[in-house]
């Protein structure tokens, strides 16, 4: 693999795509819009959570909110990169077109995963900062070198779970061919990644935890921000998403050599 | 001695189809208990190409010759046999092996639909490792070649389909492969387009020497572009060999109008040798097999009053109508 190429071809990806965001103004406004009062509705909601206790699961309002934060970072990156791409992968299937990508002389994960992005989603990635800064100053946190390092790591883990799990599910439609619902199903389960784990039932963290690792997908890092998440936490997330990531990688690889490719 | 590049042997496909029985009661059953049966669609078939050959793939809709170009171009596992194309196992798709190869199929699509097609030139140029200079170079060189030039600078939405296949043809071109797959590359395109991609396939393969592994419903396609044919039934080979050989098998005769300048002459042809299959006033038509149409016709020319001689070739979509029904065809 040369590193070299791959990153002028995402450099043309990049291009490319923007330049075909671009054609369609008014679809661009309306997802800015709609990201920002994404927003404002979930802080909303949040807060009338909040409102009566005060206390949910052990985590104030003020700290709950950086749960939304990374959330709200996570979900422009979905909306950014994984919506966009992965869920290409349905129609390239559906429609054949998977033959070009298997056919061109680069690794076809990353031809699916990079080709297409979203401009707009990154106002969310942004939003998300904005408001994890804003947390930062409210919970009065103490920014050091460790605390953004272990931030960061948490936060990438967090991206690269997502990914291989969407990543996953998408290369089941070289099987089923359709799978659209089960990557909603995806989505609305990381809706539930707003709330701190701690806030739900034993059994259901259970579920959260190993079925469909949200609880590493947001409440691992907003522990970090809290200063309250152990080391062994933080190792196993590490672990976790390297497990993710090869799991998927290795699922791909074996299910392309069931593809068959549309009919003419 | 030219080299083989394409070699298969005894190379076999079976998929799972699913079958359904109508009517909601089958759509129930059929979500349930999917019942599925294993269909062989390429039946131990083996062949040769040589390296600069044009071969056009002949068969009826699902004979199973986009299947072959699928496996000889690495995108379908092959159940049973061996394929080696340019010495390489194609559905191993080695990084070298898919730079020397290229896949254009008229009924899909690669370029970016909201660009203009030289955006989709210059990605694929990256990703063939081709510096900026050199697929300037290339893509100059290409249209020139295409006769496309306004057309690279306006979104791919906007172009007609013929524009739309001569810039997927550039795209796929772009890497100067020296093994070209095509499925029905002219597939919806006007005569027009149809001849000036032709002209292309034929320029290009004589310029680069590239082997032509083509599949079409256009019998003009076939009969410009290649020499020789492989015809596909039910998955099988039928016929692998020379297309005029099997064109001679197919129709052995010819037709001849001959007008003479009286109708006695007419007459006296008519009560000759010659197999007549019709007659009107002093237009007679007679029937001449293929190896004596010259030695015939020098003896009607020397022998009655001729006004005027027309040979009637029998369509060519007749004939190649009769292969794509046939099991066998031993020439």
């Amino acid at each position: 693999m040369n590193p070299r190429k791959y990153l002028t071809v995402y450099k043309k990806f990049l291009h490319t795509s923007l330049a075909s965001e671009l054609e369609y103004k008014t679809n661009i406004l309306i997802d800015l819009i709609t990201a920002i009062l994404s927003l404002i509705g979930s802080i909303f909601l949040l807060s009338i959570f909040f409102q009566n206790s005060g206390i949910i699961g052990g985590w104030e309002f003020e700290e709950a909110l950086i749960i939304q934060g990374i959330y709200t970072i996570l979900n422009g990156i979905t909306n950014t990169w994984f919506n966009p791409n992965l869920t290409e992968i349905v129609k390239h299937i559906r429609e054949g077109t998977l033959d070009f990508v298997l056919l061109k002389p680069i690794d076809s994960q990353f031809f699916i995963s990079f080709k297409k992005i979203n401009p707009s989603g990154f106002l969310e990635v942004i939003l998300g900062i904005f408001l994890l800064i804003f947390c930062i100053k409210i919970n009065q946190i103490d920014l050091n070198l460790s605390f953004l390092i272990l931030s960061l790591i948490t936060i990438i883990c967090s991206i690269c779970i997502l990914y291989s799990l969407w990543f996953f599910i998408s290369t089941t439609t070289i099987w089923f061919v359709k799978t659209w619902n089960a990557t909603e199903v995806l989505r609305s389960f990381l809706y539930i990644g707003r709330f701190p784990l701690n806030s739900f039932s034993f059994s259901l963290r259970i579920f959260f935890s190993v079925f469909i690792p949200i609880a590493f997908i947001t409440t691992i890092p907003s522990e970090v921000f809290l200063g309250l998440s152990q080391s062994w936490k933080i190792l196993l997330e590490v672990i976790v998403t390297l497990l993710f990531l090869i799991t998927s990688r290795k699922f791909w690889l074996f299910a392309l050599k069931f593809y068959t490719s549309a009919s003419s | 001695m030219v080299q083989n590049i394409i070699e298969v042997r005894n190379l076999s496909k079976s998929f799972d189809i699913a079958s359904k029985e109508p009517g909601l009661k089958g759509t129930i059953k059929h979500f349930f208990r999917r019942q599925t049966k294993r269909l062989k669609v390429i039946k131990d078939i083996s062949f040769e190409i040589k390296e600069g050959e044009i071969v056009g793939f002949l068969g009826a809709n699902g004979a199973g010759k986009t299947t072959i170009l699928k496996m000889l171009c690495g995108l379908i596992y092959p159940s049973e046999g061996s394929i080696l194309v340019s010495g390489y196992l194609p559905y191993r798709r080695k990084e070298n092996f898919l730079k020397n190869i290229t896949l254009i199929m008229g009924q899909k699509q690669q370029l970016i639909w909201d660009l203009p097609p030289i955006e989709s030139f210059y990605l694929n140029a990256s990703i063939y490792d081709l510096d900026k200079f050199e697929a300037k170079k290339r893509i100059k060189k290409l249209s020139e070649m295409l006769e496309i030039d306004e057309e690279l600078y306006i979104p791919v939405r906007k172009l007609s389909l013929g524009q739309r296949m001569k810039s997927e043809l550039l795209a796929a071109l772009i890497h100067e492969p020296n093994i070209l797959f095509l499925d029905e590359p002219t597939l919806g395109l006007d005569i027009n387009a149809q001849r000036n991609l032709r002209k292309f396939l034929q320029k290009y393969n004589n310029e680069t020497n590239a082997t032509i592994c083509l599949t079409s419903h256009y019998m003009k396609d076939i009969t410009s572009l290649c020499k020789r044919v492989i015809c596909v039934h039910e998955g099988a080979i039928s016929y692998d060999g020379k297309l005029d050989l099997l064109l001679k098998k197919l129709s052995p005769v010819k037709e001849v109008l001959i007008v003479c300048r009286s109708e006695d002459d007419a007459i006296k042809l008519e009560n000759s040798n010659f197999t007549v299959k019709n007659k009107i006033k002093n237009e007679i038509t007679i029937k001449i097999e293929n190896n004596s149409i010259t030695s015939s016709l020098k003896t009607i020319l020397n022998n009655f009053d001729i006004e005027d001689l027309f040979i009637n070739e029998p369509p060519i979509d007749e004939i190649i109508g009769k292969v794509l029904i046939k099991k066998d065809y031993d020439v």
